[in-house]
């Protein structure tokens, strides 16, 4: 049952193959069972379960909506209501969110059963998930390695099949380069298409939701529950949504490619750049067509991104005081000891880091070197995907430069772990919508390809990843161990 | 770009970060190592370049003005760290 | 030395809308502590600002009023601090796009106008408050006012003395309870303002340090407050000292500003557009709606009781002082049918007068224009006569009872009967023959005696008029 996707489980549940409790129950046994991946920060068994009869009980009565009884799990950064929401960080080991994400909501009013939380760079802010407080993610493939980060946790639960699917959110690559490193497929949205309410910020331009599943058709299924409009939260788009399974079976023919060079420089080892090759191959014998565009302010997205999301995060981590909610210090001598105490307790290292460099970029005399030129060259990035997009319907490149790292391999060095995130970030910069999905496999190692699309192309890009998955079977590969 | 240690506990004043002073030349030296990474965005001329603060040109939506909000005082005061009689409680704040 | 006074004043106006400005939680005054702080207010984890309408219609509208430059577009920024009143460790405010650009208002001191700039206006949430009765020594925050809309004013330093600032602070509380987007409530904190404070030798062009006088929250004590800080900055000086740029509080009770410890820390606020927010864009729409909404100013509006009242400047400044007012004035001509001259007077005099003695607003006059009405119209159909009039209003006051129930019930008819007055009359010649004579003599002035007995004999209930005619006549002979 485990095995199964999102798809042929609602197919099971609707049929009354199997019930939404047993199917909870199974996979509550391997959550359990496969604990030292530390995939989930908390698990809601009890409501889990109780969810699941009401489930059931839908389910029976016939109507009930698509995804009924399936059971999914959410990335700490989704509030729960009465549920400790931590977002990976020592600051909310105490938290109980008391209200719902827009996004759980929706899942909830869906009938999906939530099996717990997981596990996270803390504050999103990492792409090996060892910034959590509650210690790393193993990665189902190579238990000494790395998830990827920061939906580290959800992706390793998917790949392990302990969820069938899982909620993530991408800043700056945090859904697309765990499920690249996790042989999972990952799709962040357009900016904007995934409501933000009750998802804890870490910058608010960037951030957006999205789901991490096996395959493209489930990505589509989610998709559908998590889009739309909120009037809760401003950014949020008010435009319509597509029904995103109708597309999936259109023909490749005629798909235009577009390769940008910069993609395929010299950072980028040849045996990843022939996995690509390889994939993009495939596409070739689908009918797409093939086209070298270029990005030439690429090379900038590290810098100014290391700006932008700084310089928000610390604004938007300053509500963690101590004074309304979460970590506070012991014995406060004053205001100023309980502040830079609580802070300076709750917070680990990677974040503290952020904050003062966001601090700084955003201080008196540098704002206009650091903040305003980072958003100058934001939209000089933003105008190469542009002028890219108008030529050709799709993008495709690498997600990481590598597979998997090491444990501990490049935590001391957190620039070189920046570095990493080079093909990932100019999409957040860009608002664009992207997808992950596997593409082989370098020494056992997942390796992920990544399809970029126009604005709410949301469609087309599960589109042309469920087509390669019609004539691959890379996402259909289960970890040693979690057969 | 490179800062002291100095420059450390000041910005970390400013952000109300509590950091072990034997950490303090770790942080700079991490911090001084990111400044140089963004410093390459001098390489690029930006003058006629308008700053992009968010992806999709969108225009702030305007909400009407009707009441919500009922009143939850005593969930949001269940996750305080320190209340009574209604109120927060912070160390006393001198003006 | 002779020192010339420079200030300007940042008014805080809270806006009078059902809900804050990025939350939907009540905005009503005295509730319970926090019960009208919800997620967004308490700036918890996850929650999103959405801007409420009402917000920019009020600042379009004061704009428009001080015929300033309206953004085509403004943009909210963040302003970082740390305050336990502040939860998100940020106030959403607006810097490099306020919603409201140059402007001006012209005030009015001793006979001069002068032309006061605003620099800007722009919105913004207000913090909480901290209470610091002793909670075993700690302070204890109330978040009900976080999130509650300002419209921060901004003048230019065009004033000159406290007077002055005092004329402008005035007008602009005058006028945002014109336009009706602030209620103008100093006790409740509703409108206060900061007063920025230096002095330089009379002649000099270049700006002295200033100082900035924090939160002061009545007319008086922005009066005192910057009188008090003039002498210090001037004692200062002239001792060869220098002044501090710093922000000070005013001590009405010691009557002397001292310095804000709290507020001294170098203050970097890191302000930035905040990312959870859009631009807002005034539409032509928009503008054309609150054009047409505007009401007519009290500048326009006394002007015109001028013009078409014929009322003298101090009592169309009277008048006009409250909207409320001078649409009570107007109703009431209309209803009584009387000319405005009685109407002012009534208004001006005995209602007002009325309503100062009980410290009321003129919205909570418990005369009406309605009964007012009623009560004018008897004098002018003769019922009964000004003075008359006088004695019901009183009982009004205190009674639901109209005008015309109270003349019936206390038998304040007028006399126009002139047999009875005759009668009245004939008895007063009778017994006052010395000042008959004298009268007869030449002495016009006997003539006042003889009103006065006649009104005092019929217990005032005599037509003056009347009177006048009859006692002529039988003078005469």
């Amino acid at each position: 049952m485990h095995t199964k996707t999102i798809a042929q489980l609602a197919k099971g549940l609707q049929a009354g193959d199997y019930s939404s409790v047993e199917l909870t129950q199974s996979y509550l046994e391997r959550i359990k069972q496969h604990q030292n991946l530390n995939s989930f920060i908390s698990i809601t068994e009890e409501q889990a379960l109780t969810t699941a009869k009401q489930a059931d009980q839908a389910l029976a009565q016939g109507n009930a909506p698509l995804l009924t009884g399936v059971s999914i799990a959410h990335k700490d950064i989704f509030c729960t209501q009465g549920v400790k929401t931590s977002c990976g960080s020592k600051m909310l080991d105490n938290f109980i969110a008391p209200y719902n994400a827009t996004v759980v909501e929706k899942f909830n009013a869906a009938g999906v059963v939530t099996l717990g939380k997981l596990n996270m760079d803390e504050f999103a802010m990492g792409s090996s998930n060892e910034t959590s407080f509650y210690g790393s993610v193993l990665n189902p493939w190579a238990t000494d390695t790395v998830p990827g980060g920061s939906s580290g946790g959800s992706a390793a639960a998917v790949a392990a099949h302990l969820a069938p699917g899982a909620t993530g959110t991408d800043t700056g690559g945090s859904i697309r380069q765990p499920a690249a490193l996790c042989g999972i497929t990952g799709l962040k949205p357009t900016y904007g298409r995934v409501s933000r309410y009750g998802m804890i910020a870490y910058a608010s331009s960037l951030d957006q939701g999205g789901p991490m599943t096996q395959t493209a058709e489930d990505a589509a299924l989610m998709l559908q529950i998590m889009a739309g409009f909120d009037p809760k939260d401003s950014t949020s788009v008010e435009r319509e949504v597509p029904d995103y399974s109708s597309d999936l079976n259109n023909s490749l023919a005629g798909l235009k490619i577009g390769l940008p060079k910069e993609f395929f420089d010299a950072a980028l080892n040849s045996e990843m750049a022939a996995t690509i090759e390889a994939a993009i191959n495939e596409y070739k014998k689908m009918g797409a067509e093939i086209i070298e565009v270029s990005m030439p302010n690429l090379k900038l997205a590290i810098p100014a991104y290391y700006v932008i999301a700084p310089a928000e995060c610390s604004a938007n981590l300053s509500r963690m005081d101590g004074v309304h909610f979460g970590h506070r210090c012991t014995n406060p001598a004053d205001l100023n000891d309980l502040y830079i105490r609580s802070r300076g307790e709750g917070f680990g290292t990677e974040v503290k880091r952020r904050i003062l460099v966001g601090t700084y970029a955003l201080s008196e005399g540098y704002y206009d070197a650091y903040y305003i030129k980072a958003q100058k060259i934001r939209r000089l990035i933003s105008d190469d995907f542009n002028k890219a997009l108008t030529e050709v319907d799709v993008i495709m490149g690498p997600v990481t430069p590598t597979p998997a790292f090491g444990l501990g391999e490049k935590i001391s060095d957190p620039i070189e772990m920046y570095l990493a995130d080079i093909y990932t970030i100019a999409i957040n910069l860009a608002g664009l919508p992207a997808m992950s999905i596997p593409a082989g496999f370098i020494d056992n190692k997942p390796v992920g390809l990544q399809i970029i699309g126009n604005y709410f192309a949301e469609a087309k890009l599960l589109n042309v990843a469920h087509q390669y998955q019609q004539v691959t079977d890379w996402h259909q590969q289960t970890p040693k161990g979690f057969e | 770009m490179s800062l002291t240690a100095d420059d450390v506990n000041k910005i970390a004043y400013l952000a109300r970060l509590g950091i072990d002073t034997q950490d303090t030349e770790s942080y700079a030296k991490d911090l001084s190592g990111m400044l140089d990474l963004v410093a390459q965005m001098s390489t690029v001329d930006t003058d006629n370049v308008v700053p992009m603060a968010h992806p999709l040109g969108q225009v702030q939506r305007l909400r009407p003005d009707q009441v919500s909000e009922e009143n939850q005082r005593e969930a949001f005061h269940a996750i305080a760290p320190q209340v009574e009689a209604g109120l927060f409680l912070v160390p006393k704040v001198i003006e | 030395m002779q020192w010339e006074t420079v200030i300007g004043l940042e008014i805080h106006a809270q806006l009078a809308t059902k809900t804050k400005i990025f939350s939907g939680a009540s905005t009503a005054y005295g509730a319970e502590p926090n019960t009208q702080a919800c997620a967004v207010d308490l700036g918890l984890p996850g929650v999103l600002p959405v801007l409420n309408q009402e917000v920019v219609r009020m600042a379009v509208k004061f704009g428009m009023a001080i015929e300033a430059e309206v953004a085509d577009y403004s943009v909210f920024a963040r302003k970082n601090y740390f305050y336990p009143d502040l939860p998100k460790g940020y106030q959403i405010s607006q810097m490099d796009h306020p919603i409201v650009g140059i402007g001006h208002m012209d005030i009015d001191v001793d006979g001069q106008t002068k032309r006061v700039g605003v620099t800007r206006a722009h919105l913004e949430e207000d913090a909480g408050k901290s209470l610091h009765e002793d909670f075993h020594g700690l302070t204890g925050v109330d978040l009900n006012r976080a999130g509650t809309p300002l419209l921060e004013i901004v003048s230019e330093p065009d004033m000159r003395s406290a007077k002055e600032a005092v004329a402008y602070m005035r007008k602009i509380h005058e006028l945002v309870q014109y336009l009706d987007i602030c209620d103008g409530n100093m006790q409740e904190g509703s409108f206060r303002c900061d007063a920025n404070v230096s002095i330089r030798p009379v002649g000099q062009e270049e700006y002295g340090t200033r100082t900035e006088l924090k939160n002061i929250n009545s007319f008086k004590f922005v009066e005192k407050a910057i009188n008090i800080e003039v002498e210090r900055q001037i004692d200062i000086i002239e001792a060869g000292g220098r002044i501090t740029q710093e922000t000070r509080l005013y001590d009405a009770d010691k009557n002397e500003t001292r310095s804000m410890r709290s507020k001294e820390e170098a203050n970097d606020y890191r302000y930035f557009p905040d990312p959870d927010l859009l631009p807002v864009y005034i539409s032509d729409e928009l503008r054309a709606q609150v054009k047409a909404d505007l009401p007519e100013l009290a500048h326009i509006k006394r002007q015109r009781f001028i013009e078409q009242y014929k009322l003298d400047l101090e009592t169309a400044t009277q008048l006009t002082s409250s909207r409320q007012l001078a649409d009570y004035f107007e109703a009431l001509i209309t209803e009584s049918g009387c000319n405005a001259k009685i109407c002012s007077n009534w208004v001006t005099v005995e209602l007002s007068g009325a309503l100062n003695k009980q410290n009321l607003d003129i919205s909570q006059s418990p005369v009406t224009h309605e009964r007012l009405a009623v009560l004018l119209k008897r004098i002018s159909d003769n019922t009964i006569s000004g003075k008359i009039a006088k004695q019901v209003f009183e009982i009004m006051w205190t009674s639901a009872d109209s005008a015309d129930a109270i003349i019936e019930a206390q038998g304040l008819k007028q006399i126009t009967d002139s047999g009875a007055i005759e009668a009245i009359i004939d008895k007063i010649i009778a017994d006052n023959q010395g000042q008959v004579e004298q009268y007869l003599s030449g002495k016009d002035k006997v003539f006042g005696f003889f009103v006065g007995q006649t009104m005092k004999a019929s217990q005032g209930k005599a037509n003056p008029g009347e009177v006048n005619k009859i006692l002529k006549e039988k003078l005469k002979r």
